[in-house]
């Protein structure tokens, strides 16, 4: 986007589809048709803070890891650290009998220092981020798992819903609020005010020209003075601080909390910043893209249910809905190239 | 190298900024202390002279699951109680249960407890283990395998007659319309649960697969088919902490319909004291570590045999708010 600005000025109609999100709206507006007439429940404005609901934990984790991608590289941990953080404020608070708002201070911490491992560890190595990513994946998985059997005894957390702190911890990471017969959660909240500050972040500050230039060509980056280590390891940093956000959201919404939780999210957010327009090679995407593509996951997998279609079927659905989406979001993209 | 620097630097904070909270702000309700507080004091040493025998326990659990956890500490209580050493391993997909069975083989064990969720992929090891001259005793799920393969006995819920006592329970309470939440798709027990539950239930009953690794997508996805289908007054789920979260979803969708599950957990005694859950079937897993491991101690000791070749059933046991005052501690230690 940043070349846009020296450009010569161009028609609307030339700049709106050079945007890389353009595809991934495209893509929602037919997911949002097809539902309009499969679902008659599907327009009702209580289904709406539902879909929002469901796109919002995953859109929560998509902007990071859409930014973490526009820097050219994936974090396959993203989906345990949630859990593990979760669990760490739990477990924190409940074996210190602290209030728990320090475990959930702790918890923060802990999660920025794994995410700061992950960066380390990709600079230092050299290894690609899928190897060590997928270290970090499996590490987690077997320390959530070992950890919480070590200290509570049992697979799942102690409950601390009856203790100091939970009250307003809630109302921060797991309150909502009703509008009319709207029923929305707060980390819809949460996930739009990290869209705005990533979007931001990208297209008018330093920082973002560095994670476009860092994913595009980090070695041209780094001759002209990008500081490509810094700028990586302050994306898993990202990654594991919003991991922090939705951690806290499981931990206060469910009191209890699961150790086996979170396998196989990561690909969920993956698929929605890809669906929204990030290239995985890097280089190209944006925040608001990865919004739009959690959004049609939402209204996907939550489009299914309100159609009330063969749930022996839902994964097809769901599998075939995600395809299609991406294919029309590439299909528009190329349209959009061909045209400038 | 001023970037190591950095780091230990970074670390030392850390560490300080740890301690330093952790003797900080106390919670003055709850948490661990309220724990020990209440911990009785448990008498564990073996209660037999028997040999030092070694039993070894091979499930179908995935990691980190609760349900097993309840399973292996009936198992080890037991096992202290019978002078045995006990072994446990798991693996959720059948070929590496069948592998860590053979581990066992391999080892001597005394004897072998192993469950048939995979009967096809067990049933070749399970016949090699009693080759070998190694009792097996099968739980919880493969109780019509279990004679045929040449176990001593079948100690476990029958999870067809579970979901009929559960449609039973619903009908009785008046209910028309069912949902059934199945949280692991492919799972042949799930199946046969809400298989159960219709062939019972007077009313209709209808399914919903829902992805039980990831609690916020559970809640939107009951959310959404209780706002979709007005007519739905009663959500079974089939394990015990989604139905925590189904409570949630029915409260978030403005639905009137009543909760119940399959299992126990502490979240689910408080639930059913204070009437958010309607009931629980409880298969007793606690029961089915325990009698595993005390039948092949009684066997090796005395050859008693349990059940005369059929199952013996831990379930299905109907727990309501009457039974909850008295289940909620005993599923808080992770018993029940």
């Amino acid at each position: 986007m940043t070349a846009d600005s020296l450009a010569p000025p161009r028609r609307l109609g030339h700049r709106l589809l050079s945007r890389p999100e353009l595809g991934a709206v495209v893509g929602a507006v037919a997911v949002f048709v097809v539902f309009s007439v499969a679902a008659d429940s599907f327009l009702r404005p209580a289904s709406l803070g539902t879909i929002l609901y469901a796109a919002s934990t995953i859109g929560i984790m998509a902007v990071p890891v859409a930014l973490l991608m526009i820097g050219g590289e994936f974090d396959l941990s993203a989906g345990v650290l949630v859990t593990s953080s979760a669990l760490v404020s739990s477990m924190f608070s409940y074996q210190m009998t602290a209030n728990v708002w320090v475990g959930v201070g702790v918890s923060l911490l802990v999660t920025l220092a794994i995410g700061f491992f992950n960066g380390i560890m990709l600079a230092r190595t050299k290894l690609p981020s899928f190897i060590i990513t997928l270290g970090t994946f499996l590490m987690l998985t077997g320390l959530n798992l070992g950890f919480t059997k070590l200290i509570d005894g049992t697979v799942s957390t102690k409950s601390i819903s009856d203790m100091e702190g939970f009250a307003s911890a809630r109302a921060l990471f797991a309150s909502h609020l009703t509008i009319g017969d709207v029923d929305l959660q707060v980390t819809i909240l949460w996930w739009i005010a990290l869209v705005a500050v990533a979007t931001w972040v990208l297209l008018r500050t330093r920082a973002g020209n560095w994670i476009f230039a860092s994913g595009g060509g980090p070695d041209a980056a780094r001759a002209v003075g990008v500081p490509v280590t810094r700028t990586k390891t302050g994306l898993y940093m990202a990654v594991a601080f919003c991991a922090w956000i939705s951690g806290q959201h499981l931990l206060f919404s469910f009191d209890v909390v699961q150790s086996g939780e979170g396998i196989g999210n990561e690909f969920l957010y993956i698929i929605a910043a890809v669906i929204g327009g990030c290239l995985m090679t890097g280089g190209y995407g944006s925040a608001i893209g990865s919004a739009v593509g959690a959004f049609i996951f939402g209204m996907t997998s939550k489009g299914i249910v309100y159609a009330e279609w063969n749930p022996d079927w839902f994964k097809f659905f769901l599998g075939a809905m995600l395809l299609l989406a991406t294919l029309l979001n590439a299909w528009v993209r190329k349209r959009a190239e061909a045209a400038k | 190298m001023e970037s190591a620097n950095r780091g230990k630097r970074a670390l030392g904070a850390l560490l300080t900024v740890v301690i330093g909270v952790a003797l900080a702000g106390c919670s003055s309700t709850g948490g661990l202390r309220a724990e020990q507080r209440a911990k009785e004091a448990q008498a564990n040493g073996s209660a037999v002279d028997t040999p030092k025998w070694t039993v070894a326990m091979v499930t179908h659990a995935g990691a980190g699951d609760s349900f097993w956890d309840i399973v292996q500490k009936g198992a080890r209580q037991a096992a202290a109680k019978d002078n045995i050493t006990f072994l446990y391993s798991n693996s959720d997909q059948g070929k590496d249960q069948a592998q860590l069975v053979q581990t066992a083989i391999d080892q001597k064990v005394d004897g072998l407890v192993v469950t048939l969720a995979k009967p096809e992929a067990m049933k070749d090891v399970v016949l090699k283990a009693e080759k070998a001259g190694i009792p097996v005793v099968t739980i919880n799920s493969g109780s019509a395998q279990s004679k045929e393969y040449g176990a001593l006995a079948h100690i476990g819920q029958d999870e067809t007659v579970a979901g009929e006592a559960v449609g039973d329970e619903l009908t009785a309470r008046g209910r028309k319309h069912v949902l059934c939440v199945l949280h692991e798709q492919g799972n042949v027990g799930h199946e046969q649960r809400c298989a159960g539950v219709k062939n019972t239930f007077e009313g209709t009953t209808e399914n919903l697969y829902v992805n039980g690794t990831n609690m916020p997508d559970v809640q939107s996805a009951l959310q959404a088919k209780l706002a979709a289908d007005r007519s739905i007054d009663a959500v079974v789920t089939l394990g015990a902490p989604y139905a925590a979260t189904a409570a949630k979803a029915k409260d978030q969708a403005g639905s009137q319909a009543e909760v119940d599950t399959f299992d126990l957990n502490g979240q689910v005694a408080s639930a059913l004291e204070d009437g958010t859950i309607g009931f629980a079937v409880d298969q007793q897993p606690y029961l089915q570590g325990y009698e595993a491991v005390d039948l092949l101690w009684l066997y090796r000791y005395n050859a008693d045999v349990l059940g005369g070749g059929r199952p013996v059933l831990t379930g299905p046991q109907i727990v309501t708010k009457d039974d909850a005052a008295a289940l909620k501690d005993y599923a808080k230690r992770g018993t029940r």
